[in-house]
């Protein structure tokens, strides 16, 4: 290990980028065979300046120098030549494809030009795991894999390839606390190797667990470098937000005994493998049901079944109406609102205006549809209410959604879903991918509205999110609802138990409520 | 600039370069066929010396740009929900011959008929774009190859209609067979007194066909229904983002079916300029290809109305320099060539052009909202 020369130093960096935050002026020095965080809450340039040093993006200004030598990187592959790897938040991995042939797909060592030289690829595999402690089967499927297991299958992508530094876009934000430590022992064990990690967050207490440095970005520019040994969690957020964090938690509980919601013995199969699994809970007015579970466990497919858009057995009750047979149309006709869980997906037309954002899902009630017309004048009125109570920043409601950042889209849809008196609404992931302003007047509505006597499914990865709204808890893990927690007094590591099956509902049946002991 | 007047000029520009670079490669074309491109050039704008060959060469620009119009019209319902009907050939042709039987077998006051005509038509097209339909919606099928294969029945279908159930009396001598022939009530007056009133002498043949005010009512009545409706919302929607329309409550299958009725009632009417302006019957001697031209129009119109207009005339005005060009020794396949290639250069200078507006909106509200923060 060389001390005096860095392994990545950043100059000056700058980039002009339409839409989002720009980077202004950034300054790192990362030390080789550290673990470097470079934290900033969501929005604050931290993905555009690993696009920049990952050679997918090129900065307007400045230097990058990778082991005191400056580089200018064209695209990716100029970096991974350079010796910089990345592992994508979002894995990429093909799920039909062995470990070892997602591995070496792209990089294949041959036999004769020609055939897939497996036994020099499993030798080169076998010494990387072995020599960094990461523990995989070569000859399992992806499909097969967990999560955690998967992210170490992109870490040996990136060191087959030879990286000595390796760039971790938010590599726990797919993990639960369990899985988070592994991958934290994985991480010392490649800077005890000699190699340099550049870790990605914006959750502080792991960033100061693992960090032997920490950088903190806010609003596109470094705003200070400080040791993790020197500062608390509070003084680092502080430094992330500027000003004081906000806190998820509800006050004093609205719960009512009015059933809003009931849903009982939701039942869906493929392929034979259950999906969801005799699925029972109720939701009452004025009350918010946080959904735990690592994702692939059901969560999709409740939702899809509570809104009518897969067909299910068992069933779904609006105000103790059956609503069970209902199109989706009929559905949110009648007062469900629904927060989709990938709002490009399911929530926004990207490429149509904001009004016309707002009319959808809406295009057959007051305001926006009057006769068969869209009532473009009223849409567009409703729209501006909505920008303004939810502060959505935009130059106007003809703006096209795309041209919004991410946060401003998901106040628009929030904004649309709380829109024409819900009784009941679906949120999941609703502060994903959003600042953390947007995330505090995000919970702000929902509190408000729980208040007002909304029912809320809340369905979130984020432990602390799910903790602080719900006032009542349920796990879900293999399609079935395992757990009933009183979040009150849960920790998230134990949240983090019921949700990898770690511990089971010992003296709590999944219907019973929140008496767990 | 507001961003729509913007996006509009970008895409005339984009337009406009794209048919210049055509003229271009139509030219190597012509060069290499032993022509002139100048002679070919100035046969496109040759309508005749006489006042009588300029009405004509009119008149039938404006009555090959009818059909194109309508067909560009059925392709584009389709497509601007992402659903491609290659069937509208096989539906107006299907259509064609029924609604000119239909019309052959009573007689009514020139409203009635002919508005039963249009009905018949419109509803042999929907209902057999509606076989597709059903088919993608139950069993999944493709509805690119479905319509292919339909196209083929619906031709032979017509094929034998006309010369069997439907055939009309030949007259001695006459080679073609044809359906019955129509009623005077359902002859649609035609417009050469537009032609008059610009000075000029009435054109030969059926002259200048009035079936072109009703393909404009069918243009603005379409263009209000995708905009301003529901149903158009609902179209739109699905066509931008499907799995979000399907959250927020819109049907797929019902939409699904609902298009291709739609796009298959219109294609239905692209056969009736000819048969109550013109040939008054449906014969062997049909005009084929409007259903896979309008493809081609649809795309040159980037699915909008207006530029299905603008694309089916610039179509027809390519289409009616058939004979110059042969008097000026140039082959007319350069037609189909540079129709081919403007087709193809529009559609990557569309892409090419919303990209750059896309990009433009994105930095325009990004420095609108740095002024508001600042």
């Amino acid at each position: 290990m060389n001390a005096e020369t860095p392994a990545v130093q950043l100059e000056g960096i700058t980039k002009r980028f339409p839409g989002v935050v720009a980077n202004h002026d950034i300054r790192i020095t990362v030390e080789p065979g550290t673990v470097h965080a470079i934290v900033g809450e969501n929005g604050a340039g931290k993905s555009t300046l690993m696009k920049i040093l990952y050679g997918m993006q090129k900065p307007d200004e400045g230097t990058i120098t990778v082991n005191g030598r400056e580089v200018a990187f064209r695209t990716p592959s100029d970096a991974i030549d350079a010796g910089i790897g990345m592992v994508h938040q979002h894995f990429m991995l093909a799920d039909n494809f062995t470990v070892l042939e997602n591995i070496v797909l792209g990089a294949e060592p041959r036999k004769a030009g020609v055939v897939l030289d497996t036994a020099r690829a499993r030798a080169r595999i076998n010494q990387l795991a072995e020599s960094h402690g990461l523990r995989v089967d070569p000859d399992r499927l992806v499909e097969d894999l967990g999560v955690g297991d998967r992210q170490r299958v992109e870490i040996l992508k990136v060191l087959y390839r030879g990286a000595r530094i390796l760039i971790l876009d938010e590599p726990t934000a797919v993990l639960v606390p369990q899985e988070v430590d592994e991958l934290f022992e994985n991480l010392r064990e490649l800077t005890a190797g000699g190699l340099t990690v550049i870790f990605i967050s914006h959750k502080l207490d792991e960033v100061l667990s693992i960090a032997d440095a920490i950088t903190v970005i806010r609003r596109g520019t470094t705003v200070a470098s400080v040791n993790p040994r020197e500062v608390t969690a509070r003084q680092l957020a502080e430094l992330m937000v500027g000003s004081e964090l906000p806190t998820p938690e509800t006050r004093e509980s609205t719960v009512t005994d009015t059933v809003a919601l009931r849903v009982s013995h939701l039942g869906m199969e493929s392929d034979g493998r259950a999906l969801l699994d005799d699925v029972s809970f109720d939701i009452h007015k004025g009350e918010i049901l946080g959904i735990a579970g690592v994702e692939g466990n059901g969560q999709s497919e409740l939702i899809e079944a509570i809104m009518g858009l897969r067909p299910v057995s068992g069933h779904v009750l609006l105000a103790e109406q059956d609503i069970s047979a209902w199109s989706t149309l009929k559905r949110r006709e009648s007062g469900i609102g629904y927060i989709p869980e990938d709002r490009h997906r399911q929530g926004l037309l990207l490429e149509a205006s904001l009004w016309e954002n707002r009319v959808l899902g809406h295009q057959t009630r007051r305001p926006s549809r009057s006769g068969i017309w869209i009532n473009r004048g009223a849409a567009k009125a409703d729209t501006k209410r909505i920008v303004k109570a939810y502060d959505v920043r935009t130059p106007g409601v003809d703006t096209l959604a795309l041209a919004l950042s991410g946060g401003n889209q998901q106040k628009l849809i929030v904004g649309r879903e709380m829109s024409g008196e819900p009784k009941f609404l679906i949120a999941a992931h609703p502060t994903r991918g959003v600042d953390v302003g947007a995330q505090a007047a995000i919970w702000d509505h929902l509190r408000e509205a729980r208040a007002a006597g909304l029912a809320v499914l809340l369905i979130s990865a984020d432990l602390d999110e799910l903790i602080g709204l719900s006032d009542t808890l349920r796990v879900i893990y293999r399609g079935r609802l395992v757990a009933g927690l009183d979040p009150s007094d849960v920790t998230p590591e134990r949240l983090g138990g019921y949700m990898t099956g770690a511990i089971t509902g010992t003296g709590s049946s999944p219907e019973s409520g929140t008496e767990e002991t | 600039m507001p961003a729509g007047l913007f996006r509009a000029l970008l895409t005339v520009a984009g337009a406009v370069v794209a048919i210049l670079v055509a003229i271009g490669i139509s030219s190597v074309a012509i060069v290499a066929a032993g022509a002139n491109p100048g002679d070919a050039l100035a046969a496109f704008f040759n309508f005749g010396e006489t006042d009588r060959s300029f009405a004509n060469g009119l008149a039938q620009m404006f009555n090959r740009a009818v059909p194109l119009f309508l067909a560009g019209l059925a392709v584009a319902v389709g497509f601007r929900m992402n659903l491609f009907n290659i069937g509208v050939e096989g539906q107006y042709r299907i259509a064609a011959v029924c609604a000119a039987y239909v019309g052959s077998t009573f007689v009514a006051p020139a409203p009635i008929q002919i508005t039963v005509i249009i009905v018949v038509a419109a509803a042999v097209g929907g209902l057999y774009a509606l076989i597709p339909a059903v088919m993608k919606v139950t069993r999944g099928v493709n509805e690119v190859i479905s319509t292919i294969m339909l196209n083929y029945i619906a031709i032979n279908l017509a094929a034998f209609l006309v010369r069997g159930p439907f055939a009309g009396e030949r007259a001695e001598g006459q080679l073609t067979t044809t359906t019955p022939v129509l009623p005077e009530s359902a002859w649609f007056p035609n417009m050469n007194w537009l032609l008059e009133a610009m000075g000029l002498p009435a054109p030969r043949g059926g002259g200048m066909w009035g079936f072109l005010l009703v393909a404009v009512v069918i243009g603005v009545a379409l263009w209000v229904v995708l905009e301003r409706t529901k149903f158009g919302f609902d179209v739109k929607a699905s066509g931008l983002n499907p799995s979000a329309a399907f959250a927020s409550g819109i049907g797929p299958k019902r939409m699904v079916i609902s298009a291709m009725v739609l796009s298959g009632a219109i294609a239905g009417l692209i056969g009736l300029p000819e048969i109550l302006g013109d040939q008054h019957a449906f014969g062997t001697n049909f005009t084929p290809g409007l259903g896979y031209l309008g493809i081609a129009v649809a795309l040159l119109g980037r699915n909008s109305p207006y530029g299905i207009a603008v694309a089916a005339l610039l179509f027809a005005f390519l289409d009616r320099a058939q004979g110059p060009l042969q008097f000026a020794d140039v082959p007319p396949s350069v037609i189909t060539i540079m129709q081919g290639t403007i087709v193809l250069l529009v559609v990557v200078a569309n892409e090419i052009t919303s990209r750059v507006a896309l990009r433009r909106e994105e930095r325009r509200a990004a420095r609108q909202l740095g002024k508001v923060s600042a």
